[in-house]
């Protein structure tokens, strides 16, 4: 249910915090230890986590996540087993948090969207992006969510047009998830300077929160972000630290990012 | 039979699945493409280019001795090999080029597998004055040396790709990546008819040339149309380039080859149109090798053209409704294919159109004498040399073909 999603943006908001959706990848470096960063983005701050599902052919995907993705095929990451392993055990150590699935259309595909929308909502996931899914391709798959009450999350880029952004905005579920630049997932030293204005347009036709990612890796960046938007994505910088030191490492990226996003 | 239901749709496939950044790019390219169509002087510039610097019309040749040894059809050859720069690729790039020039672009990017392509891409823009980048599997850049160098030479910058399987797929991915960081300034010049909408159409259409010239010349050579065409198929830019003009033609059987690879039951192979499942793979709904989790597998081939898990939309619809007929070669078949024609023709066959080679030899016999059977000889195998000799030159062939 996308009330939930709703929930964790509105007691982040009570709080007096922007939202941290925090993205790992599960499988990475195997299914049981994924768990625990989960776990630790949770205990370092995160309001909602994103799942991510590795493709073998991440399109939207910068080097870090790319990467990553490699290495959770290896040690046997599929939907079917994020669904049946991770998704459950991140559940029962987190009860709290929304989970969202990360993940290519075709790896849903395979699935099948029906099967898909209905074993995930039984597991406990919230909502679902798709980054190779644009409204033009997404009718059947978001009538398939929609049933189940799954949200089919939109993305919004730099370089749709207002007009465009308006209809994925007024179209949204869950949250709108705001690509901050042009360009794969990654960490940046700048963000553009129009992001502000990007940001304060899509939430005046968004019924839904409205969060901005990729790019964003430290908390004055979130800062300086979350301030014009309901809260921030940050995956590589996560997946980054969990792969270098562990869950401990993720749980301090993101308690530094929820100092940035205290309002 | 009309092929395209909707834009860019051919009967369940095609389609656009794309990061939302790439959209407005290709709503942009769909409509400057469109509008191009429309200007008879664009249609010019590109076939005057074709003319005057690809050196086309590219002959069709009578295969007398080949006719002779396998007893069947009449067999003629679509001499792509004497294209410039050595294969029907460069029919796309020119295109696509001039297109990128239209719409003010100031760069270029492609994919390259076997190097042709980035060859011909970084041709086409030494001729127009364009920077160009070719992404290429690093496994790729190692067998294809050649063409590495051709591309150097010709002023483009090579970037080897290190992830995943280091062949075309993650070279396509890469350049989907990079043109999602540049997408203002910059053109994704795509290889195959393959990819999102509107790439498969504009593919088709620049390279229907080899067939609208096929039609043109059979009925000066032989007063009629074709009986059979076949073409090999990769991402199957010339297959696609050849049938398209004659899907029509009720009674022109049309003919694909994809890349059998170490046989069909090995598992190692490059036959989507065979063996694939309906999935979702650089931005359109075709057939793809991939297991039961949508994972895509790795093709193989020997020959690098040939080596994708993917194949173009229109090419999956027209299997699918039985239009197509597919079968495959494998690698030794193709391999026993390039010295046949080398040792009958006087013509060393690109590795990838051996495969249509390989199958050719039994079409002809099915068809049976009297009936007219074309080949699309897509490339030269130059290119490809190193990789067969590599293997030893067999005895036996020496003595047959002599
Ligand atoms: C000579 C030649 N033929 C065929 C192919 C296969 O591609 P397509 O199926 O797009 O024609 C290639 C690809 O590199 C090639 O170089």
């Amino acid at each position: 249910m996308s009330g939930e999603i709703a929930e964790a943006f509105a007691r982040a908001k009570a709080r007096g915090e922007g939202a941290l959706v925090a993205y790992a990848m599960a499988g990475d470096p195997d299914l049981a230890r994924s768990v625990d960063v989960f776990a630790a983005c949770v205990e370092g701050g995160a309001d909602i986590l994103e799942i991510g599902v590795a493709f073998s052919d991440p399109i939207a995907d910068g080097p870090v996540i790319q990467a990553a993705s490699e290495r959770a095929l290896k040690a046997g990451a599929t939907l079917r087993r994020v669904l049946d392993e991770v998704v459950p055990a991140v559940r029962e150590r987190c009860p709290q948090t929304p989970l969202v699935v990360m993940t290519y259309v075709n790896v849903v595909m395979a699935l099948g969207e029906e099967r898909y929308a209905k074993l995930a909502r039984e597991r406990g996931v919230a909502g679902t992006i798709l980054p190779d899914l644009p409204p033009e391709e997404s009718a059947s798959i978001r009538a398939a969510f929609d049933k189940e009450g799954l949200a089919l999350i939109p993305l919004c880029a730099p370089t749709t047009s207002p007009a465009r952004a308006e209809t994925i905005a007024k179209d949204a579920r869950g949250f709108v998830y705001c690509v901050s630049v042009a360009g794969v997932t990654g960490m940046r030293s700048e963000l553009p300077a129009n992001l502000s204005e990007r940001l304060e347009l899509v939430r005046r036709f968004s019924p839904v929160p409205v969060v901005a990612g990729f790019g964003i890796s430290t908390a004055e960046q979130a800062g300086v972000v979350g301030a014009h938007a309901d809260g921030v994505v940050v995956g590589s910088a996560i997946v980054r630290a969990a792969q270098a030191d562990g869950p401990a490492a993720a749980r301090q990226v993101c308690a530094e990012l929820k100092r940035g996003l205290k309002r | 039979m009309d092929t395209e239901t909707a834009p860019g749709r051919f009967g369940r496939y095609g389609g656009r699945y794309v990061p939302e950044t790439l959209v407005p790019a290709h709503l942009e390219l769909e409509q400057a493409y469109a509008e191009a169509r429309k200007d008879p002087a664009f249609d010019e510039q590109v076939s005057q280019v074709l003319r005057e610097y690809v050196g086309r019309e590219t002959p069709l040749t009578p295969a007398r001795r080949l006719t002779e040894l396998w007893g069947g059809a009449e067999v003629w050859l679509k001499r792509e090999d004497l294209a410039h720069t050595g294969a029907h690729k460069i029919n796309n790039t020119i295109g696509q080029v001039l297109l990128a020039r239209r719409m003010g672009k100031k760069r270029i990017i492609a994919e390259t597998g076997a190097g042709q392509h980035g060859v011909a891409t970084a041709t086409a823009c030494a001729l127009f004055g364009m920077p160009c980048e070719v992404f290429m599997g690093a496994v790729d850049v190692e067998r294809q040396s050649l063409n590495v160098f051709r591309m150097k030479a010709l002023g483009a910058k090579v970037t080897p790709v290190e992830s995943g399987s280091r062949t075309l797929k993650d070279a396509m991915n890469e350049a989907m990546r990079t043109w999602v960081a540049q997408v203002e300034d910059t053109y994704y010049v795509i290889g195959s008819a393959a990819g999102p909408h509107p790439y498969p159409t504009i593919v088709r259409d620049f390279q229907s040339v080899i067939g609208r010239e096929v039609r043109t010349q059979s009925l000066v050579a032989f007063g009629k149309l074709p009986d059979a065409i076949i073409a090999c198929i990769g991402g199957g830019s010339n297959a696609i380039g050849i049938l398209h003009p004659f899907i029509h033609d009720k009674d022109v059987r049309l003919v694909g080859v994809e890349a059998g690879g170490h046989g069909l039951s090995s598992g190692q192979h490059g036959a989507s149109l065979t063996l694939g499942t309906e999935g979702v793979l650089h931005g359109s709904r075709s057939l793809v090798l991939q297991d039961e989790n949508g994972q895509i597998i790795e093709a193989h081939s020997i020959s690098a053209g040939l080596d994708y898990p993917g194949v173009g939309p229109e090419l999956a619809h027209l299997a699918k409704t039985g239009r197509l007929e597919v079968r495959t070669a494998t690698d030794d078949e193709a391999l026993a294919a390039f010295y046949r024609v080398s040792r009958t023709e006087g013509i060393l066959p690109a590795l990838e159109s051996s495969h249509a080679f390989a199958r050719a030899e039994d079409l002809a016999r099915e068809l049976g004498k009297g009936k007219h059977l074309v080949i699309n000889c897509s490339g030269r195998g130059d290119k490809d040399v190193a990789t067969i000799a590599a293997r030893g030159i067999p005895a036996a062939i020496g003595q047959e073909g002599a």
